[in-house]
């Protein structure tokens, strides 16, 4: 029997124009577990991401997040729902320290945040949020360093750090080791792994490697529509699937 | 730490006693600094820690200054003084700021000079607002045991006023709030993704700056004695945005320095020739061609200063 | 019908004012909009086209001389400017744009006040068209049928400029990118340059144009610059066809405000201004934000 769906997508569809960026995907995520958005380049994963955290509204479709709809919020309320996203392209505080990176999303969901003449450093949650962020990202040790000095490999380690301090129940990660050399390519997918089972991970690589180490669940995309869903073993023997990566080769 | 603290109380003081060996002029010019001062530090909370660049915000100054000469007027008390041209424009900055922060950059701009070109129309044509020559023959404050209309109750009075408000902006900007206005004007979609509601952060920014703004012009008409409606134009916000950079922008004792550097060399200037606003016009250009970053920016690179 | 009459010359003072806004604009946007410098002293190159103007009919006797070499001073004096404040800057972001185009203000608007002096000097229109025109009734001065007829004509040019050469594909194209441009071979810092000195010196033109309208005084750079940055932003960042409508509508609008809302004339147009960003924050013509 399994759980509920944590994130339950319907018939999600997003048009620019005439282009279809999302043609009706369906797609549940069930909780806590790894599920891997695969598929070439243009195949809707990172609108799709856009739509579920609220950044562009869908054309039609809806989302459910625990059951209740997440459509039509705006990106602040859907991360207060309990979604977090990383980005593709290093979306970070450059000038400010990790640990404030990190502090400064751990302390989101406080009303701390509002105090016009209260203390930084009183406020001990968020900085405790940041130091177990940043230990489980293996950044601890460059928490005093400024973003935009560290190296890419680093930075993105850091983005997901971001995403992951706000303690969502969904994170989403966009290719999360996109642009990296093989050795960081292995430590991200080692941190990865290592996160508590709690935190639902919905991610979208290239990487075949990654995807085969962390997903419990694979959903192919191309063309904005979902092709076939199963395991990776599964996915990995579909003709179709093969046939797509090596059609836009 | 230390240091900072026995220097800021050393500046306050000095400058409460300044009238005790310097004549009138002076002290004049130094109660212009302070009022410009203030006015410009507040716009800087708006720019240098929200990210929001305004060309609006003499709005709130005059908005400010007409509410306390209206209000002096009638009764020269603490409200009339302070908190009706403090909460006038407090309410204008919430009215102003929920319809501009709707939109960003330069439409921000254009949206905001706008808003205070339209407080310039109304009180240019309005008779009951003295029209072109504004509202004169404003009286001092009197309350609480002091009367201002005295020089030197009123320079305690513009000191401790001043140093109050500075002191808390200071506060405010290394506040839990100020981290987050930071975190926006570093990067606003990232606030947003993580959670914040980014505009509601932003409206209170601008009511704070807003309001600060009104004080310095309530206060401004009470150390004129009037008021007219070119405190609203486009080109008073220009000198406090000019001063802000000035003096470097996102550091805010920057903008005192900055109100500073532009009022002294304007003074200094125009007693040695007619042509001040050459003067100053080729020595903007000059600082921004050789002096990125304002006076704050050159003392820090010079001295190795870290804020 | 005097009223429809009262009207109809109105809205004839609406156009050569909107004429006047057009010329202003135009320049406003391409440097605004395409190069995405905030250049707060284009009023500046109106007001020295309009003491450009009156210092060469003074000297020549010809209002056509002036018409067409003022312009060409400001021109250059736009390219001086471009190559040696602007161009440092174009990485340094808008923050010191604003202080440096705002020192500018400063400095020219004394530089013409030590030349000229700080008094009104009026301009007199060209002899041919000194006199007054009567038109289905209304009698208007016939300098104003020349600004709008010039108007016209110089939206045409500029039509033609934008539609029927590359130069324009670059500029109708919204968004002028270096690298791009660079690729088709284009030498982008004579781009840059070229469009800064030709918005110079259409607001230079605007400015000879208005003396015999306005006279000149040296505040009347800055005063005229928030009516264009209107025109701008109600027509849409980089549009000529914005720059067009809006300029029509602003030229009405605060015409007509003045003649029959003498008490709120100035306030029409930033109630215009607001309005349309409120709801259009992209301008009429204007490319949509995000």
């Amino acid at each position: 029997m399994t759980p509920p769906p944590l994130l339950a997508i319907t018939a999600l569809t997003r048009t620019f124009g005439a282009l279809s960026a999302l043609a009706g995907v369906s797609l549940s995520v069930t909780p806590k577990t790894r599920h891997a958005v695969i598929g070439p380049n243009g195949a809707g994963k990172t609108t799709l991401f856009n739509v579920i955290t609220g950044q562009v509204p869908p054309s039609a479709g809806h989302v459910l997040f625990e059951g209740r709809l997440v459509t039509g919020l705006s990106p602040h309320a859907v991360a207060r729902r309990g979604i977090s996203r990383s980005f593709q392209r290093t979306n970070l505080f450059p000038k400010l320290t990790v640990l404030e990176n990190l502090r400064l999303a751990a302390a989101a969901d406080g009303r701390g945040s509002w105090s016009l003449f209260g203390r930084v450093d009183r406020l001990r949650a968020p900085f405790e949020r940041a130091t177990e962020t940043a230990e489980a990202i293996g950044l601890r040790d460059r928490l005093p360093a400024t973003a935009g000095t560290l190296s890419y490999g680093e930075q993105r380690q850091l983005e997901v750090g971001v995403a992951l301090a706000t303690r969502p129940k969904l994170l989403l990660l966009d290719e999360p080791t996109a642009g990296m050399s093989p050795e960081e390519t292995q430590r991200m997918t080692r941190m990865l792994e290592g996160l508590p089972r709690e935190v639902t991970l919905l991610i979208i690589e290239h990487d075949m490697d990654v995807v085969g180490s962390l997903a419990d669940r694979v959903t192919v995309l191309h063309y904005g529509e979902v092709l076939t869903e199963g395991t990776f073993d599964h996915v990995k023997r579909d003709p179709r699937v093969y046939e797509v990566y090596l059609g836009s080769a | 730490m230390i240091v900072r603290w026995v220097a800021v109380a050393a500046l306050i003081v000095g400058a409460a006693v300044f009238p005790a060996f310097a004549g009138k002029y002076p002290v004049k010019l130094l109660q212009e600094i302070l009022i410009w001062g203030i006015f410009a530090m507040s716009l800087d909370l708006l720019m240098g820690y929200a990210g929001m660049v305004s060309l609006g915000h003499s709005a709130f100054f005059g908005v400010g200054g007409y509410v306390a000469a209206l209000a002096l007027l009638k009764s020269p008390g603490v409200a009339s003084g302070l908190l009706l041209p403090a909460a006038a424009a407090a309410l204008a900055a919430l009215v102003i700021g929920y319809f501009s922060i709707r939109v960003s950059g330069v439409y921000f701009i254009m949206l905001t000079l706008a808003f205070s070109q339209m407080f310039y129309a109304v009180t240019f044509q309005a008779a009951w607002l003295g029209a072109e020559d504004g509202i004169v023959g404003v009286p001092r404050l009197n309350a609480l045991g002091l009367d201002t209309a005295k020089p030197l109750a009123f320079h305690l009075y513009l000191v401790v006023l001043i140093a109050v408000g500075a002191l808390a902006l200071f506060r405010i900007v290394r506040s839990p709030f100020g981290r987050v206005l930071r975190g926006i004007h570093e990067n606003e979609a990232r606030m947003e993704a993580v959670g914040y509601a980014v505009d509601r952060y932003k409206l209170l920014a601008f009511v704070i700056a807003g309001t600060v703004a009104g004080v310095a012009g309530s206060l401004y008409t009470q150390f004129v004695g009037s008021i007219t409606p070119d405190a609203f134009l486009w080109t008073t916000s220009g000198e406090a945005l000019l001063m802000v950079i000035i003096g470097g922008t996102g550091t805010l004792a920057g903008s005192m320095l900055g109100a500073a550097a532009f009022i002294l060399l304007q003074s200094l200037v125009s007693s040695y020739t007619e042509r001040w606003m050459l003067i100053l016009g080729l020595t903007f250009i000059l600082l921004v061609l050789f002096a990125p970053g304002g006076v704050v920016g050159a003392l820090r690179g010079r001295v190795g200063i870290r804020s | 019908m005097p009223f429809l009459l009262d009207l109809f010359a109105q809205a004839l003072n609406g156009l050569s004012y909107g004429v006047l806004l057009f010329l202003l604009s135009v320049g406003l946007t391409l440097i605004f909009g395409m190069l995405d410098v905030v250049n707060l002293a284009h009023g500046s190159f109106y007001m020295l086209g309009a003491y450009a103007g009156l210092t060469l009919i003074a000297a020549s006797g010809s209002f056509w001389l002036a018409l067409a070499v003022a312009p060409l001073v400001v021109g250059v004096i736009g390219v001086l400017i471009e190559r040696s404040c602007l161009r440092p800057l174009y990485w340094r972001g808008p923050l010191d744009q604003v202080l440096l185009t705002f020192g500018l203000i400063y400095l020219f608007e004394d530089l013409v006040k030590w030349i000229w002096g700080g008094r009104i000097r009026s301009i007199p229109p060209p002899d041919l068209f000194s006199g007054s025109v009567t038109l289905w009734g209304a009698t208007v001065p016939s300098y104003r049928m020349f600004v709008i007829a010039f108007g016209l004509v110089m939206a045409m040019v500029l039509w033609l400029l934008i539609e029927r050469t590359r130069l324009g594909a670059i500029i109708r194209a919204g968004v002028f990118d270096s690298e791009m441009a660079a690729g088709m071979g284009i030498n982008v810092d004579r781009v840059f340059t070229g469009v800064f000195a030709f918005g110079a010196g259409l607001a230079g033109l605007s400015g000879v144009i208005a003396g015999p309208i306005q006279s000149a005084q040296p505040p009347m750079g800055a005063t005229i610059l928030v009516p264009a940055l209107i025109v701008v932003v109600v027509g849409g960042l980089g549009s000529l066809k914005g720059s067009l409508v809006g300029s029509l509508i602003i030229g009405q609008a605060e015409t007509f405000g003045k003649a029959w809302l003498p008490g709120a004339s100035m306030l029409i147009i930033y109630l215009v201004m607001a309005l349309v960003l409120l709801l259009r924050p992209q301008g009429l013509f204007g490319r949509a934000l995000k």
